[in-house]
């Protein structure tokens, strides 16, 4: 009987290894298969599990996990929704991730290298990862009265400290609530994204960095620094202004919005130029320095370079090869000049901080489980753009676009104490195209030589003409001042 | 015990070494396992372990350490492996019980629920039962050839108890299987039970009549075939089989018995002839009740497409497999996992919560481990001396082997899924306290078979003849 009982062990060998072959081929061949199936309820539940960690400005949560109770454990909540969008983004289980939570998802799920003794620990004891901190440069402050400024307008809001690039402001309208997009109704969840997509005003869009415009007017600051910096100019030298400017190498004409001449025999200084906006003054100065260096000044503010804050914030430009009269239409900012909101805050932080111009960043810290800090970002220079003297010029004349120029709105601001503060801004409205409204712009900083705040704001709904950028973007620009330099 | 069993102690303990202390040493392993998992699963889940569970982790120790001892003091030839692995698995299925516990236990308390009893103490509860049982094989059974006396008495209570489940009153229908008994609060399978003792009967009976079975007359299309009159055993245990399937709608039971009855008639003739018909009967019953009986072929199509009834029918058997997958290669490791999404994780798909928690790594150690357990049943068989020794003990591994491919692959889809409960695993005082029988039965046969000849003889005159031939070794 031993031999059969033999052949019998081989058999049950066989059987076994049938079995085990059979368990390989289901986890490990065909896993991916049953992961992928849509009634696989592990998955979603795989991705609620996870604590996620919070997003934190000035160590308050606008975005975080909360634990529900429910089988799906965790929601991913933001207490402000829409002011904070432009920053956070979304987390969604059908739609993936977008701002922060796509750019430092490794920090917030907890797979980051940086936490390599959790992950060990979590390794030995099998725990679930927690996810870290990251803490935000936003001023809750500035960051609320942006959002109340814009909303309702298309527009955009980006604040700066100028001495190091952190971003105090990130503001988008129209803007959308992203806890429609984290919560554990999928049904509703697919309704509401839809909607989104399809609402003309594009509420998804992250203006301040990606949406790209004609700065209009505050591109003669670039304008003005390159005329600065040719050394051939200075804030007094006289220029001509006439009323209007016929453009060389073309039968065209360009006209100052007044209809006026900018100065006495159409002659203008510089500093008088920029006050008032005179659009032939800085459309001749163009000419005179030439594509090229109003091309060079304007890189060195961080036009044609992607930054990425860590968000990836689109290339603003200047145009390739302009003719003449091309040239002198990007002087003023219009046609195929084209910046993001980012852009142009950062243009103002860098006269203001005295020609350097900052990398701007977003996340400040980044902090364990525990909340232990493992990671601050230090500012990084971008670059100078202007000699430290030339800078204090261009800030003087900034003020006198405030103090008896195009951007009165901004008059009268006073800090904490009730001390009147120095302000320095530049006005803008471009037009687009002929069917599409103008953009109202406004760029300023405060207090003028040593600011601690720079801010754009961008607003392309303003149904008016030049004005616009003073009094619809204006009151915008003075509210961010103000929760800056009154904190 | 005699004079001369004593005398002659030293010189047998020389020649065949007990390995009592690997036994020990890899129970101690099993449990370590235990507790460490089961401190995962606290961790993992932050349920709170409290005195429970080290109260736990000492009495499941205590009854390991003292089966042992009881295995040291009455048959300390038997086989090392069988306490040690039964003990392992015990353990696995009681750490994989606790975790469903505690997934079941936190749900409730998520809903603002009553959180339901514990299983785990009760599956505790019937491993010291199991034990007790154990204990009693090895001190009462004592020596296996006693129970073929049995033969017919086995055979009679295996029969009553498989159709004890379609009496009147105290039979059940549990998920639309009528394999339960209930008696008040009390209620067991008896197809666990008569596991045993058919097994018992076939071995004895077989011992019987194999030589006649063996006989190979009549020759068909070139093959030798058994007289006719040699066809009623395996007939009647093909009907014995359809019955269990049509009546109690048992398709795991019926497979298990007419499996194991063909494999035992083939080991008591070595005719193959016997696998062939057991292959023609099981192929005509199988494709029949496939026709006839719609739960067969409800059963089958699951099998074919799970996915069709992923909402209904065939839910289980998805959700087991998007357990397996979740698991992956190494697991999501204890708590970690999703074990609970599926509907009786804890008896019969106790294999899929382990196979998402531990993956494939700890599947395959779990198969191994009952490969081991087999094997060393098988090599019992082979070891013991008499015939129906052999039988029995190769009926006893492979009904072990039998019962978990056919859990193990209708779990993983590799044949369609009958209802079995994975032996020590699974949640059931039945299933463990019937295997925990098979593996004190095991180890009696084992003990016979590697106890040195010489301790055997009685007679003292033996011993002059016995002596040489044991140092010449």
């Amino acid at each position: 009987m031993s031999r059969s009982i033999r052949r019998i062990g081989v058999v049950l060998i066989f059987l076994m290894i049938a079995l085990l072959v059979n368990i390989s081929f289901i986890q490990v061949f065909q896993g991916d298969n049953y992961r992928n199936k849509t009634d696989n309820k592990r998955v979603l539940l795989e991705e609620y599990v996870r604590e996620r960690g919070p997003i934190l400005v000035d160590s308050e949560p606008i975005a975080r996990s909360v634990d529900t109770g429910g089988e799906l454990k965790y929601e991913r909540v933001y207490p402000e929704g829409p002011m904070y969008v432009s920053a956070t983004g979304f987390y969604s289980i059908l739609y993936g991730a977008t701002g922060l939570e796509r750019t430092e998802n490794d920090v917030l799920s907890g797979s980051s290298d940086l936490f390599f003794f959790d992950r060990l620990d979590q390794l030995i004891s099998g725990r679930k990862p927690k996810g870290g901190a990251v803490t935000t440069t936003l001023n809750p402050a500035a960051q609320k009265v942006a959002w109340q400024g814009i909303k309702g307008t298309i527009g955009a809001v980006v604040a700066i400290e100028p001495a190091t690039g952190r971003i105090l402001a990130l503001v988008q309208s129209p803007s959308f609530d992203p806890n429609r997009l984290s919560s554990h109704d999928t049904e509703a969840m697919r309704i509401y994204y839809n909607d989104l997509l399809n609402d003309p005003s594009e509420p998804m869009l992250n203006r301040p960095l990606v949406t790209t415009n004609p700065p209009g007017s505050t591109f003669k600051v670039v304008t003005a620094a390159a005329a600065l910096e040719s050394g051939r100019f200075t804030p007094s030298s006289l220029v001509p202004g006439p009323a209007v400017y016929d453009l060389p190498g073309s039968t065209k004409t360009l006209r100052n919005w007044t209809g006026a001449d900018c100065g006495p025999k159409g002659m203008v200084t510089l500093i008088e130029a920029l006050a008032q906006s005179c659009n032939t003054a800085f459309a001749w100065m163009g000419n005179e320095l030439g594509a090229d260096a109003l091309r060079a000044q304007a890189e060195r503010f961080g036009f044609d370079k992607a930054f990425d804050v860590p968000l990836r914030a689109s290339t603003s430009e200047f145009p390739a090869n302009p003719d003449e009269p091309l040239t002198a239409y990007s002087a003023i900012g219009q046609f195929d000049v084209r910046a993001t909101t980012l852009q142009m805050a950062m243009v103002a932080a860098g006269v203001g901080n005295g020609g350097i111009v900052m990398n701007p960043y977003l996340v400040q810290e980044i902090r364990g489980p525990d909340l232990t800090i493992l990671k601050t970002f230090e500012p990084t220079e971008f670059g100078r753009a202007l000699t430290p003297e030339h800078a204090t010029q261009l800030q003087d004349m900034m003020v006198a676009v405030v103090d008896r120029g195009t951007a009165t709105t901004l008059q009268g601001i006073t800090d904490a104490n009730g001390n009147p503060v120095r302000v320095g801004a530049k006005t803008g409205t471009a037009q687009t195209s002929a069917d599409r409204p103008p953009v109202a712009w406004m760029i300023a900083m405060a207090p003028a030589n040593n600011p601690t705040v720079a801010v754009a704001v961008m607003i392309q709904s303003p149904g008016e003409v030049e004005v616009s950028g003073n009094a619809i973007a204006g009151p915008v620009a003075r509210s961010v001042l103000e929760a800056i330099l009154q904190q | 015990m005699t004079m001369t069993e004593r005398g002659f102690r030293p010189a047998v303990r020389f020649t065949q070494p007990t390995r009592r202390w690997l036994e020990l040493f890899l129970i101690a392993c099993g449990w370590g396992l235990g507790v460490l998992g089961t401190l995962q699963v606290g961790w993992t889940t932050g349920e709170p372990l409290g005195r429970r569970f080290w109260i736990t982790a000492v009495v499941v120790g205590a009854l390991a350490v003292i089966a042992h001892l009881v295995v040291r003091w009455r048959i300390p030839y038997a086989d090392p492996f069988l306490l040690p692995v039964a003990t392992t698995l015990t353990i696995i299925g009681l750490v994989m019980i606790y975790r469903l516990d505690v997934a079941a236990i936190q749900s409730a308390e998520r809903r603002n629920q009553i959180p339901p009893t514990p299983d785990v103490y009760a599956q505790l509860t019937w491993y010291a039962i199991a034990t007790m049982l154990f204990f009693a094989v090895v001190l009462v059974v004592r020596d296996h050839r006693r129970l073929q006396r049995y033969t017919y008495t086995c055979g009679l209570f295996g029969i009553l108890l498989l159709i004890l489940p379609l009496l009147p009153v105290i039979g059940s229908t549990v998920n639309g299987a009528t394999l339960w008994v209930r008696v008040g609060s009390f209620s067991f399978q008896p197809g666990e039970a008569a596991k045993i003792l058919l097994t018992i009967f076939f071995a004895g009976y077989l011992v019987m009549t194999r030589d006649s079975l063996a006989v190979v007359r009549t020759k068909f299309l070139g093959i030798g075939l058994p007289r006719a009159r040699d066809l009623g055993p395996i007939f009647v245990a093909w009907v014995v089989s359809l019955a269990v399937l049509i009546f109690q709608k048992d398709l795991g039971t019926s497979l298990l018995f007419f499996g194991l009855f063909v494999t035992m008639l083939f080991i008591a003739t070595q005719r193959r002839v016997w696998l062939g018909l057991g292959a023609v009967l099981f192929a005509v019953g199988a494709l029949g009740s496939y026709f006839a009986f719609s739960h067969v072929r409800v059963r089958v199509q699951i099998w074919i497409d799970p996915f069709s009834f992923a909402q209904d029918q065939g839910y289980q058997i998805v959700q087991g497999l998007y357990g397996f997958a979740n698991g992956g290669l190494f697991g999501t490791g204890l708590g970690n996992g999703y074990p609970q999404l599926v509907p009786f994780a804890n008896t019969d798909f106790i294999v899929s919560a382990l196979g998402e928690e531990l993956g494939l790594t700890g599947l395959f150690a779990i198969v191994l481990l009952y490969g081991v357990l087999i094997e060393r049943g098988l090599r019992t068989a082979v070891a013991v001396r008499d015939p129906f020794g052999q039988l029995l003990a190769a009926g006893l591994s492979i009904t072990m082997a039998l019962q978990v491919f056919v859990i193990i692959g209708g779990v993983t889809r590799l044949i369609p899924l009958t209802g079995l409960t994975t032996p020590f695993l699974s949640y059931g005082g039945s299933s463990l306290v019937a295997n925990w029988i098979i593996v004190g039965l095991l180890m009696v046969m084992s003990h016979r078979a590697r106890q040195p000849v010489a301790v055997q003889h009685s007679e003292p005159d033996a011993l002059t003849q016995v002596v040489p031939i044991t140092r010449g070794k």
